[in-house]
């Protein structure tokens, strides 16, 4: 290894073997995902003769998509779904940036006791609540409503937005406030107008660590909400399949059917959510 | 920084704190505390509730019937999370290394389609990888077929010898983009000029990274461990929809998320006791705790010397 004459043919064997397991990793994290894609569209014949094969004119099938489509409220639980994970996003942002600025920005008795308080939330799963939860939800008259969730989940993400929110709150150059503040401008204006429209980037990370963990819930839809009309895609599926089990098609549909959209999605976005996730994580 | 010492009138505070502080308390904080205190309850057949001391952690941790149960749980968890640590974070720091290397081509595509099983739910990740090892569809004996190995293959899953760890693997092939992800943000900070002049004095890229590298992302390690333990010891979600409540065959993939959930809900013939569950959900708390606590108390202040 020290020999300069080898490190000369050392690289490009390095590299050639670094794509080599990066290339390998990259089949082993995607195979599985395309292989239900794929078999999705085939007629159940085709599935099980030959399941690596690509459907062709004789074996395409969308059988499964339709039993799927006509068998559950695929679209409702879809946007369910979308509603319970851009409410909590909504207010996240809003009364996770509100209470960061009010944390960073001004000095009270009491300051670092409020933020340790709201810190605990990061490693205390909200999970371990869920019996209060429930009984609270009951009293409230609030069971199986979209409502429950979006509250429930906007609880779990608080803690990591304002601690995001804040590390970045005291980036923002202390100029700015003072300038406003000479201008006569009250704190809540300058909390909305000048504040506000400064975090977007921010916004990015938080939603990423919100976004995606509610989305992706099983937990809370089962317990708060398994109704008909409130089910979210996550439980929804659980429960197609749970009941279709034998019917292949119409398993592999479901799966696709929830997969598809966080692909498109992730195809768009990707790039703000990596860059969210590791600027988030060196803060 | 000077201007953090503003002052501001009470109820300006308040109304910029009141949202977050109340939605978090009411939602997260009091359920909590609340559900600490149910433990210590127990329910008459009239449902009225009174203290009832420890009576509830003896029963889960001593009555023969719940302490077997409980114990289970709980070392099953305790294998599920060394997997994690074996195989999961030692392949995302692998990973998050290769990535990091300067100049690597296709980097950014790599690492975005590595990271595409983390989005997914792990409802659709379990059902995936059931239908993929099921010996009906036969797709995994076929792959192995491939490499001279089919008789190897068995129905994993389903086999109470191996179950358990055949989700602990589902698991981190799915998560090992959470490691990967924040030790590539750690290594990209790594500051480029200390790695420069090791390179000049002669350093090969190997006694680089072991030597300089590794020992500046020990703080990003320990939380990805403490990220992980929190994430593993509250886990439910894979095993509920792979193998349901029951967590079978036999309980050996029982968690004490799965063990929570039947206690509070009730199964077959038990019926579900909130007190019951929330002394399950205590001891889960205590653990977590326990976990967070050493964390904090000697990884993390160890390691903050370190870093100096």
């Amino acid at each position: 290894m020290r020999q300069s004459t080898s490190s000369l043919l050392r690289p490009d064997l390095g590299r050639l073997s670094v794509h080599l397991v990066l290339l390998a990793y990259t089949a082993l994290a995607l195979f599985p995902i395309a292989l239900i894609l794929i078999n999705s569209i085939k007629s159940r014949a085709a599935i099980f003769d030959d399941p690596l094969a690509l459907p062709s004119a004789a074996t395409l099938s969308l059988s499964g998509f339709e039993k799927v489509l006509a068998s559950t409220n695929f679209l409702l639980y879809f946007g369910n779904s979308l509603y319970v994970t851009l409410g909590a996003l909504l207010l996240i942002v809003l009364f996770g940036a509100m209470a960061a600025w009010a944390l960073s920005e001004y000095r009270f008795p009491g300051n670092r006791l409020l933020a340790l308080f709201l810190a605990l939330g990061i490693m205390i799963p909200i999970r371990l609540g869920t019996v209060s939860i429930l009984e609270l939800v009951v009293h409230l008259g609030m069971t199986n409503t979209l409502s429950a969730l979006v509250l429930v989940y906007t609880a779990q993400g608080l803690p990591l937005a304002v601690m995001i929110l804040s590390e970045f709150m005291r980036q923002v150059p202390g100029e700015l406030k003072d300038a406003a503040r000479c201008d006569g401008v009250g704190e809540f204006t300058i909390f909305f107008q000048v504040i506000l429209p400064l975090i977007r980037p921010a916004v990015a990370t938080v939603a990423v660590f919100t976004m995606i963990p509610a989305w992706n819930d099983l937990w809370f839809p089962l317990i708060l909400a398994p109704s008909e009309q409130t089910k979210t895609v996550t439980l929804g599926v659980q429960q197609f399949i749970g009941q279709y089990v034998t019917d292949w098609n119409a398993v592999l549909a479901a799966l696709s059917l929830a997969v598809i959209p966080m692909l498109v999605l992730y195809a768009f976005f990707s790039r703000q959510l990596i860059r969210g996730l590791t600027s988030g994580a060196v803060k | 920084m000077k201007s953090a010492a503003q002052q501001l009138s009470g109820w300006k505070l308040a109304a910029f704190l009141a949202p977050a502080v109340l939605v978090y308390s009411l939602f997260s904080a009091l359920p909590l505390a609340d559900t600490l205190r149910q433990g210590f309850f127990i329910a008459d057949d009239a449902g009225r509730a009174s203290f009832a001391g420890l009576a509830n952690f003896r029963t889960i941790l001593l009555d023969p019937e719940w302490s077997a149960g409980f114990w289970n749980a709980m070392r099953n968890n305790a294998i599920f999370f060394c997997i994690h640590m074996l195989l999961q974070n030692p392949i995302g720091l692998l990973l998050a290394t290769l990535f990091s290397l300067k100049g690597l081509r296709g980097a950014r595509t790599y690492r975005t389609l590595i990271f595409l099983p983390t989005l997914l739910s792990v409802v659709i990740i379990g059902f995936i990888w059931q239908l993929i090892l099921s010996p009906l569809w036969g797709v995994g004996e076929r792959l192995m077929g491939y490499a001279g190995a089919a008789s190897l293959f068995s129905p994993w899953l389903g086999q109470e010898s191996s179950a358990l760890a055949t989700l602990a693997l589902i698991s981190v092939w799915q998560y090992v983009g959470i490691p990967m992800m924040l030790i590539y943000a750690a290594l990209l900070a790594v500051p480029e000029d200390i790695v420069e002049a090791a390179h000049v004095e002669g350093a090969s890229a190997m006694r680089i990274f072991w030597q300089i590298k590794l020992p500046l992302i020990y703080p990003t390690l320990g939380l990805v461990t403490i990220l992980t333990f929190v994430a593993n010891f509250n886990a439910f979600d894979l095993i509920y929809s792979v193998k349901g409540a029951l967590a079978g065959p036999n309980y050996s993939t029982d968690l004490l998320g799965t063990l929570f959930y039947r206690t509070f809900f009730g199964y077959q013939s038990q019926i579900g006791s909130a007190h019951m569950g929330a002394a399950v959900a205590t001891l889960m708390f205590l653990v977590i705790l326990f976990g967070v606590a050493v964390y904090f108390f000697a990884v993390q202040r160890r390691l903050a010397r370190f870093a100096l």
